[in-house]
């Protein structure tokens, strides 16, 4: 398939995801009944793949989408109760939908009210993306399986009970207010973030990970909808800085490349002005949240290593402040990165020396990664070797066993 | 809580990888081992020798039945005899090559190992809960 017509196929898969979507979350608003929704829509899609081709396009998809996905979804309610109270509220909401759909282009958009929905408290954290991915994206239970590392009906199944969850613990589609509402995104971001990160991990084909474009889209749909959000705005720009950096992460050979060792002209530009433009857009109110921090910190990464800036310092800064706003030991350890390369491994290596005692560094790679790494630079040799194993030991990639290999080997010479 | 993860490879693959590459392969074996030990996780493991090597007992000739027996106890084959085979399953195309036997606190952290395990570059691994008191 050459270029051009490969972008029209994802221009057309992108007009069907945008509908997806929409209808599923406008259909499920009124209901709260997303796997019924999620039928209802996938049936209209079916029915449309049938008649288009003969009878051609409709002027307006998405209207004749929700007349076919509303008939089936008021017959299937229909079909289930009985009460004649039901009945008219059924009817209520049929001429609601009927309005809807015959006013071309003005399907209110409830894609967001259905990520809160899917990011509520009550729904179990591992299971916000998935269902988020699945119910905004339309992304298949196997697709998403593989990418969470689970059996394919084990995550069907998740999904179902987190779908019958969200009908019958009452929870609502709605933005959440002024008050709650900087938490309740935290929830709906860190969801799209943890997709960005099952996608990151794929290195696979072609360079470009599916997963991670899905992420990246959802969080411009969340820009898009929540206008004066800057911690949306950081989380996009910082998925921007990272994907910018993909195909620089790799060697010809296939092993990982850190980013000190990254070829810059494989960084692609276009996805960095993005970026730097989002992340100023993020900031015209000051840098606050965690998201807008570490989207900061990749910017300097890019001055220091694209044009020569020495950045370590405003690094560190905002890593400081990063260490008290999460408290979080992965942050400690990227701070004392930063700090190495100021006050030199020694300092780096006393600012992580509480981390030792942390049941969780055991089995976590980068741990055993930068100090091993810290070790090396500080001249420490055996130390460094036996972190450098430990790493190793922990990787899942080949790509990262193969760098460590190549560092160990380097020191085993020396 | 103990698993097992038991290694699955083509051996004739194997066997055919050059001494460098299996020196590498062997280091990062006894580095996830350290890591294993690191982590409180490992009990044991080894390598298995070749299938050809191997030999496999079986009850033949007889009929595959489950019956109980006067005295209460159970019994599944009946009439046949004993009869000593090379190798285990001649027509598959990968052997349980090794294992490791890991203590974790459940299922998951059990896949979250097999993951870290190299033998997953080469192999399919399966994780198996091992049952307590024996």
């Amino acid at each position: 398939m050459d270029v051009r017509s490969n972008e029209a196929a994802r221009a057309a898969e992108h007009i069907a995801r945008e509908s997806y979507g929409r209808l599923v979350a406008f259909l499920a608003a009124r209901t709260r009944d997303v796997a019924g929704a999620e039928d209802a829509v996938a049936e209209a899609f079916a029915t449309a793949l049938r008649t288009w081709p003969v009878d051609g396009v409709p002027g307006n998809p998405d209207a004749w989408l929700l007349t076919v996905a509303r008939r089936r979804q008021t017959d299937a309610l229909r079909r289930r109760s009985t009460r004649k109270a039901s009945e008219e509220h059924l009817m209520m909401m049929a001429d609601e939908i009927e309005a809807a759909a015959s006013a071309p282009g003005d399907i209110p958009d409830r894609r967001l009210a259905l990520m809160f929905a899917c990011a509520h408290p009550a729904i179990e954290r591992g299971m916000r993306a998935p269902l988020i991915l699945q119910t905004v994206l339309g992304l298949s239970a196997i697709d998403i399986a593989a990418a969470f590392l689970v059996p394919a009906p084990t995550m069907g199944q998740r999904l179902v009970r987190a779908k019958t969850r969200i009908r019958d613990a009452g929870i609502p589609f709605r933005i959440p207010e002024n008050d709650e509402l900087p938490e309740r995104l935290d929830a709906v971001l860190d969801a799209v973030y943890a997709a960005y990160g099952k996608g990151w991990g794929e290195v696979e084909g072609d360079g470009t990970s599916a997963l991670a474009d899905e992420a990246i889209w959802l969080g411009r749909l969340v820009v898009s909808l929540l206008p004066d959000a800057p911690e949306a705005e950081g989380l996009l720009a910082l998925m921007l800085y990272t994907e910018s950096r993909r195909s620089a992460r790799r060697s010809p050979d296939g092993a990982y490349v850190p980013l000190e060792e990254q070829d810059t002209a494989l960084w692609d530009d276009r996805l960095i002005d993005l970026a730097e433009a989002q992340l100023q857009r993020a900031s015209r109110t000051g840098p606050s949240g965690r998201y807008q921090i570490e989207a900061a910190i990749q910017s300097a990464h890019v001055a220091r290593r694209r044009y020569g800036v020495h950045t370590w310092p405003a690094i560190l800064a905002l890593y400081n402040h990063l260490q008290r706003l999460t408290r979080s030991p992965v942050v400690a350890l990227n701070r004392a990165m930063a700090l190495a390369e100021i006050e030199g491994p020694e300092a780096a290596l006393t600012a992580i020396a509480p981390l030792a005692d942390d049941r969780r560094m055991a089995e976590y790679q980068p741990y055993w990664a930068a100090r091993g790494h810290l070790m090396a630079t500080a001249g420490r040799e055996s130390e460094a070797r036996q972190a450098l194993t430990v790493a190793l030991g922990l990787s899942t990639d080949n790509a990262v066993r193969q760098y460590l290999q190549r560092r160990l080997a380097v020191l085993h010479t020396d | 809580m103990k698993f097992m993860l038991m290694l699955y490879a083509d051996e004739k693959a194997g066997a055919a990888i050059p001494p460098d590459q299996m020196e590498k392969a062997m280091q990062s074996l006894f580095a996830y081992q350290d890591a294993l030990e690191k982590a409180g996780a490992f009990v044991m493991t080894s390598p298995l020798a070749r299938t050809r090597d191997a030999r496999t007992l079986r009850m033949e000739g007889g009929e595959v039945v489950a019956a109980q027996r006067p005295d209460g106890s159970y019994f599944v084959a009946e009439g046949g005899e004993l009869r000593v085979h090379e190798g285990p399953y001649a027509e598959t195309r990968e052997q349980l090559g090794g294992f490791y036997m890991i203590d974790v606190a459940d299922m998951d952290e059990a896949l979250a190992w097999a993951r870290r395990c190299p033998a997953a570059q080469w192999g399919p691994i399966e994780v198996r809960a091992m049952i307590s008191g024996y």
